[in-house]
């Protein structure tokens, strides 16, 4: 069990950090098509600013509704990512085949373009949640977590 | 150049020290700084995906699960004695060091354009890509859409290992 960290300093610029770090991820998560980046790193940066918050305010804390939330996520990225072969198949392609997404008034490389950017949200998705749920697994016991709504105030 | 012999030093020191340690815990952010430096050897190679994937994951990630790791383990476990090494090993491992730089020799020259890698089938995705997918970043437009198959697949290999980890670490009456 990870205890809440009591030191003023540590709390104040984990309120400044997180945030930073959260928008940091998305802005890698998106900017990857033009430039270093892209799902994977996002999903790590993402997962670390929620981890940092467990770490700092404990699993309980309102702060870390976030990372609470995310862990019932199990998969989501996974079937985002399968999803869009899905959509693939539907359109009359090949599994993963972006060419077929059948998305109006594109043309067939703006359709990858499309296709890549949701591959990459569903690859940070998953990333981000396997490890916020492997840091709660090796910190934490099941009914250390509480599941009940947690008022902010 | 002027960088590359300081790094190759950073790499081999930290690569022992991490070894060396008595503490577990300090060889833990030993091998975060080892990371650290290997990433700067990604960057200077001119691979900056990977040298932002070995920081973030290496230096980071993989730091703060080892962490909580050893967070879960007693000081007996964590202050270790290390045994004295074995004479086949003293004798081995140079044998296999200096077999391991013969095998080197033959390998293509950094930056080689007549290298097997560099004529099968990068020019395709160098020259073709950008039109093709619109991306610009060409190991985006690699990963994510001409092997996306198997990007999939390590995409499962995650979900996988997050799954594995919950069953076997977390207990609890639910």
């Amino acid at each position: 069990m990870i205890q809440p960290h009591d030191s003023v300093i540590v709390r104040t610029l984990g309120h400044i950090v997180i945030p930073i770090a959260q928008l940091f991820g998305v802005y890698v998560l998106v900017f990857g098509q033009h430039g270093p980046g892209g799902g994977f790193v996002g999903g790590v940066v993402l997962a670390a600013s929620m981890i940092l918050a467990i770490l700092i305010f404990g699993i309980n804390a309102p702060d870390s509704v976030l990372a609470r939330k995310i862990l019932h996520g199990d998969g989501l990225g996974l079937l985002i990512f399968a999803g869009v072969g899905g959509l693939c198949l539907i359109g009359g392609g090949q599994f993963l085949n972006y060419s077929h997404l059948q998305i109006p008034n594109l043309d067939e490389a703006s359709q990858h373009y499309v296709g890549i950017l949701l591959t990459q949200v569903g690859v940070a998705v998953d990333v981000a949640v396997t490890g916020v749920s492997i840091a709660v697994s090796l910190s934490f016991e099941e009914d250390e977590i509480s599941h009940d709504e947690v008022t902010h105030g | 150049m002027t960088f590359e012999l300081p790094l190759l030093i950073l790499l081999v020191v930290t690569a022992a020290g991490a070894i060396m340690v008595k503490d577990l815990i300090s060889s833990v952010f030993i091998l975060g700084s080892y990371s650290f430096a290997l990433a700067l050897v990604w960057a200077l190679l001119g691979a900056v995906d990977v040298a932002f994937v070995e920081a973030v994951v290496g230096a980071g990630l993989a730091t703060v699960f080892f962490l909580l790791t050893l967070f879960g383990t007693s000081e007996k476990d964590t202050h270790i004695r290390r045994p004295p090494v074995p004479w086949t090993a003293i004798v081995g491992l140079p044998i296999l060091g200096m077999l391991l730089l013969y095998g080197a020799g033959d390998l293509p020259a950094f930056g080689d354009a007549n290298s097997p890698a560099s004529i099968h089938i990068s020019p395709f995705y160098i020259e073709n890509s950008l039109e093709q997918t619109a991306t610009p970043n060409l190991v985006t437009a690699v990963l994510m859409d001409y092997r996306s198959f198997d990007t999939f697949i390590e995409t499962i290999v995650i979900f996988t290992a997050g799954i594995a980890c919950a069953l076997i670490l977390r207990k609890g009456d639910s």
